[in-house]
């Protein structure tokens, strides 16, 4: 009697997958459990109308473009791995991360790189910069029709003016960085697990 | 009765015993009802808090743009991707322990030879033996159930006719529990339905009609099928009056709504069943009411039905399976076992707008069923969310950018 779900998850996978993004086993497990909910076609990937089907998601002003966060570079399918690595970005900082290998990259939920997947939601062209016309679009996405172009249009560029230090008009992720850098992005930008 | 259900306890939990020594694996998946932990705030704190951390500036020079906002849609996006609160109602509720059901296999990894040998003997017993003898009890059921109430519309109308009608259906619907092995337990009787009344109840599978109305006796609303559905629904409004629509009819609301009113304005007809939420939930969860019955204007009665899902689970998820496999399931399961509670009637307040009653009958229900108190729709099993939702959300995130920008104006 094996899972209802073709694929299983294998002992050296869920190890790989708590290499990679800290994750502990029974979080893999649950999260696989949840991964294998939405797969409604049942393929072992999702696919942007699985996401969509949340509605909770769907009515989330910036739903698209965090659904997007999930699908690399030009493709439309995410495994689990990906799936994982990605949710790994909303795992909480702990302080004594004792088997801490110094060889290792950067965790994926350090501060830095969740700042980064926030700066990603604005930076639709993944060119590593927020454009004026970038801005325009998220804040249009959050606002919906509520606010006219003209406000929306001055407080996209007020946001460039004061951020913006080296004058080209556009944000760039050390300047993203420094906007924030008070800013509780640890807390604001983690999620709490229960087990 | 109590017997069996006692022993095929101590069989699960004995398997579950035996499997779990074999092996570390984990035989079971730890229960629990969330993953993570959500915050109960709203978006104008969240973001205010937000904004609090980045800045050291007074609240009164508040900007009204930070790019710090996007991290609450971002927190709260990825939080309903790892678990939200609708999409697991429209599946089967996950259990703790394996019931030696192949259906009920979530992720549970068989281990052991002995687990093994237990469910086979399992399927011998429901499929050689229960399920042919619930088979030939449904027949004589419905059987029963169509050639009496046909003869019985033959009698004059009269207090004979109604009460033999009333006897026919319920000795019927007796049967029927018998063929499905559903073990209930009513409580509250003293508060069940009366005559001018609207019944309504959480709705998890068709087996919901035949367990109420074995305990008494109700005028059914549906729509007409064809097959043997409608040779049973014709032969049933012979004998007392039923409420069927067409299929036509049934979008016309005004029509739907007076053919209910005039039902229940009728004191000598039965009380009427309905089942608000349009569709079937996992009964882990109440889903939003429809208004429609709670516009007439009569009692309600609300009714609460709880299954436990260790001994089979009664969930119909029509986009799964149809009618026929969902009986055959249902019959070939170890046990149907649920608890009705009967809830005081409950009428509409002064003041208070169909809505708003359908909403607190609808706490009532949830609350004495142990069920989650939900507001989404039911149709969002099969249907997509309304935009109106997310206009909500942009409607108050832009109050917090243009309320600044007019104190502003002001100073």
């Amino acid at each position: 009697m094996g899972s209802r779900a073709s694929t299983l998850l294998r002992e050296e996978e869920i190890e790989e997958i708590k290499k990679e993004t800290g994750f502990s086993h029974s979080q893999i497990t649950r999260l696989y459990s949840r991964f294998t909910s939405l797969d409604k076609g049942e393929n072992g990937t999702l696919s942007r109308e699985d996401f969509q089907r949340i509605p909770e998601l769907a009515i989330n002003p910036l739903g698209d473009r965090i659904i997007n966060a999930f699908f690399p570079e030009g493709e439309d399918q995410v495994n689990f791995r990906g799936f994982m690595r990605t949710l790994a970005h909303f795992r909480p900082i702990e302080d004594n991360e004792k088997n801490k290998d110094p060889t290792a990259s950067e965790p994926l939920n350090s501060r830095s790189n969740k700042l980064l997947f926030a700066f990603r939601l604005y930076d639709l062209d993944r060119d590593d910069k927020i454009s004026r016309d970038e801005l325009l679009q998220v804040l249009r996405m959050m606002v919906g029709v509520n606010i006219s172009d003209e406000q929306l249009g001055s407080i996209a560029d007020r946001t460039i003016q004061e951020a913006d230090q080296n004058g080209d008009n556009s944000i760039s992720f050390n300047e993203f960085i420094k906007v924030l850098e008070k800013v509780d992005v640890e807390q604001k930008m983690s999620i709490r697990f229960l087990h | 009765m109590t017997f069996y259900l006692v022993s095929l306890l101590k069989f699960f939990f004995s398997a579950k015993c035996k499997g779990a020594k074999d092996n570390n694996h984990l035989l079971y998946k730890p229960y629990s009802n969330a993953i993570i932990a959500k915050e109960p705030t709203s978006l104008e704190e969240e973001i205010k808090e937000i904004r609090r951390s980045g800045s050291n500036r007074d609240l009164d020079h508040a900007s009204e743009f930070e790019m710090s906002d996007i991290f609450y849609f971002c927190r709260q996006g990825v939080e309903s991707i790892m678990d939200d609160e609708v999409t697991k109602r429209f599946s089967a509720e996950e259990l703790e322990s394996w019931n030696l059901l192949t259906r009920s296999n979530y992720n549970f990894q068989h281990i052991s030879l002995r687990l093994t040998v237990l469910w086979g003997l399992g399927v011998v017993i429901r499929y050689g033996f229960l399920l042919p003898l619930r088979v030939t009890l449904a027949f004589t059921g419905v059987g029963l159930l169509v050639v009496l109430t046909s003869i019985i519309g033959f009698l004059p109308n009269g207090r004979m006719k109604n009460f033999l009608s009333e006897q026919v259906h319920l000795m019927c619907y007796r049967i029927c529990v018998r063929a499905l092995t559903a073990i209930i337990t009513y409580h509250d009787s003293e508060n069940k339905p009366k005559n001018g009344g609207i019944c309504v109840a959480n709705h998890t599978s068709p087996i919901d009609v035949i367990i109420l109305a074995s305990d008494g006796c109700y005028a059914m609303v549906g729509q007409i099928h064809g097959g043997l559905m409608g040779v049973i629904q014709k032969s049933m409004v012979k004998a007392c009056p039923h409420i069927w629509f067409e299929r036509s009819e049934v979008k016309d609301r005004h029509l739907v709504a007076k053919r209910l009113s005039d039902h229940v304005e009728d004191k000598t007809k039965l009380p009427i069943l309905i089942f608000p939420e349009g569709t079937c939930i996992n009964n882990t969860s109440v889903m939003m009411f429809k208004k429609g019955s709670f516009e007439i204007g009569s009692t309600v009665y609300p009714v609460a039905i709880k299954y436990d899902p260790r001994f089979g689970d009664a969930f119909w998820n029509s986009s799964q399976f149809g009618m026929v496999n969902y009986l055959l399931r249902m019959m070939s399961s170890w046990a149907i076992v649920c608890s009705v509670w009967y809830l005081p009637p409950m009428t509409r307040e002064e003041g208070e707008d169909a809505v708003q009653f359908a909403n607190r009958v609808k706490a009532a229900i949830a609350r004495q069923g142990g069920l989650v108190d939900l507001l989404w729709d039911g149709g969002l099993k099969r249907g997509k969310v309304k935009d109106t939702f997310k206009e909500e959300q942009q409607k108050l995130y832009s109050k917090m950018l243009v309320g600044t920008q007019e104190d502003r104006s002001r100073s």
